[in-house]
């Protein structure tokens, strides 16, 4: 059993309507956010982490509803590799999420869900409303900022934009721009939710049915996206589930099916369909170039910071053919940057799991 | 800097302080970290191997993985004082293009490669009649790395080809500096300093 690190659970409320990239503002916006470990007298030893598409503030801490360990656990905590008795960690929820922050599934003034009047939001909306968090708690300078996947992208959009307000920025499996195919499979996911005739146009808060098939469906596409061929194979194979013969039926007759079924059931008891909705598509939107010229290299001009960039080897959904990109432009950009691709069999997950590689590396970088 | 091997320390001791240098083939980071620690030297390096990278970043320097024969195209012109490659350029798999992408990020570079004329090279080929493995070139001729063998000569050769200068050069045996004379007999192992 894990021992339960100590955290400290707040939300704080912007104080301003947040700007957003589309041109309108987003009002009364609050962040959840929870922290590990002390903030030092000189504010000069906070990390922020940035979290993934579906993940949430809580990074080293149990999750409230599944009561599961946080989802970074192994990196985070006294003695670990980001050493809560050194580093102060911050972990808030972005803005569109669904446990705490200010999402489509909050009310409005008029006392409803935001539902799809919510705006839509870009990964630089959810890096603004951290940035405004950090004022709040009088961080200057981050020691470190740090994200994987979604959370890496928050990562680069943070250096390029505040380039002051971070020493090193740790990018892992993620991309500077979303590609086509990273787009067609998010909206698979989106059309599975508006599919699905509980969705009620993003209606459903208060109808006691939600898109829960269409929720689960996504999820289980989107989980396939997160794990290599070869991890999927040695795991499942062609293993049957529970029976010693093919059913000639639609049941889930394979591991892998009753498995994807399983991991798609219970996202639903955690994750709201709107916020899925309003998140992949601030990762659709994300392109640091565009926001910056054309030129990647062009994001990064002002950046002092230290950069690592870390990439897997079974990883096709952000492959290391994107992080080369990224090192390549921080280069060209005249930014210290370390690039490796480390060897995991897990795809894209293998930032979360237990890559002893990652660690030493993400050690020696945040020293 | 003596820790490091010979041909390192004297590349180290001819970087001055604040200088802006790309180790290509950086191998651990030894030389960046010498460069940084004692000179302040603004290092990076390239490096294929990706453990050898992890290593690097976990001692904090700025290393990224990639090859050197097709990665050196994406820095831009100029972008450092230096640019290093230390007994690498036997394994490129073209060293005159590699030559010149070196002196295009970088306006001076260092180049340390084994000398193939060696005199016990010569005498084992001469001799044994069969390609030689030595101290300084070890591995068999289907299994190494460096397919690309050279002499002194030929690489004095290759630099007047290209109209390159050479601003100083040192040869080593046994560790020990020798000086010029019989150099493409007597040394194992070669370092130019060079620049456009």
């Amino acid at each position: 059993m894990a021992t339960v690190l100590a955290s400290t659970s707040r939300t704080h409320s912007l104080s301003d309507p947040l700007p957003l990239d589309s041109g309108q503002e987003l009002a009364g916006v609050t962040l959840a956010y929870e922290t590990y470990g002390d903030l030092a007298a000189d504010k000069g030893n906070a990390i922020l982490i940035f979290h993934a598409l579906t993940g949430d503030q809580h990074v080293a801490s149990p999750h409230p509803i599944t009561g599961k360990p946080g989802w970074w656990n192994r990196m985070i905590g006294p003695g670990k590799v980001i050493d809560t008795s050194r580093f102060y960690v911050i972990c808030a929820n972005v803005i569109g999420g669904c446990m705490g922050s200010t999402g489509p599934a909050s009310l409005t003034a008029d006392g409803k869900a935001h539902a799809m009047r919510f705006p839509v939001i870009t990964i630089r909306d959810m890096v603004r409303a951290q940035v405004a968090l950090l004022d709040a708690l009088g961080i200057e300078r981050l020691h470190a900022i740090v994200g994987g996947s979604m959370g890496g992208m928050q990562a680069l959009s943070f250096a390029a934009n505040w380039p002051d307000r971070t020493q090193r920025v740790l990018a892992i499996a993620t991309t500077a721009r979303h590609s086509a195919q990273n787009i067609a499979f998010h909206e698979v996911g989106r059309q599975a939710i508006m599919a699905d005739p509980n969705w009620q146009n993003g209606d459903y808060y208060e109808t006691g049915k939600g898109p829960d098939a269409g929720l689960a469906v996504a999820r289980m596409a989107a989980h396939i996206t997160y794990l290599s061929e070869a991890g999927l194979t040695g795991k499942f194979g062609r293993r049957l589930q529970d029976r010693e013969a093919k059913s000639f039926g639609f049941d889930a007759d394979f591991q892998i099916e009753s498995y994807l079924r399983h991991q798609g059931l219970s996202f639903t008891n955690r994750f709201d369909a709107n916020s899925y909705l309003y998140i992949t598509r601030a990762m659709d939107y994300f392109d640091l170039a565009e926001e910056h010229g054309g030129r990647l290299a062009d994001a990064f001009a002002r950046c002092t910071a230290r950069f690592c960039v870390i990439s897997f080897d079974t990883d096709w959904l952000y492959p290391t053919a994107e992080s080369r990109v990224i090192a390549h432009a921080l280069n060209a950009a005249g930014a210290a940057v370390s690039f490796v691709e480390l060897s995991a069999p897990f795809g894209h997950d293998s930032f979360l799991l237990d890559v002893p590689a990652q660690d030493s590396v993400i050690k020696g970088f945040l020293e | 800097m003596s820790a490091l091997r010979p041909d390192l320390a004297v590349i180290a001791q001819q970087v001055p302080a604040g200088a802006r240098v790309l180790d290509v083939g950086c191998g651990d980071g030894s030389l960046m970290a010498a460069l940084r620690d004692e000179r302040g030297v603004d290092a990076r390096g390239l490096e294929l191997d990706p453990e050898k990278v992890a290593l690097c970043v976990s001692r904090g320097l700025s290393v990224i993985q990639g090859d050197a024969n097709r990665d050196l195209v994406e820095y831009p012109d100029d972008s450092f004082d230096f640019a290093i490659l230390s007994q690498t350029l036997q394994t490129a798999e073209r060293p005159d293009l590699m030559l010149d992408q070196l002196l295009r990020v970088g306006r001076r570079a260092f180049v340390s490669f084994p000398n193939f004329a060696y005199w016990r090279m010569r005498f084992s080929l001469l001799l044994g009649g069969r390609m030689p493995v030595a101290r300084h070139l070890p591995g068999s001729w289907y299994a190494t790395e460096n397919i690309h063998h050279l002499t002194v000569r030929d690489f004095e050769e290759l630099l007047a080809v290209k109209g390159v200068k050479t601003e100083r050069r040192w040869f080593f045996a046994h560790e020990e500096k020798l000086g010029a004379g019989g150099a493409n007999w007597r040394a194992e192992h070669a370092v130019f300093q060079i620049s456009r």
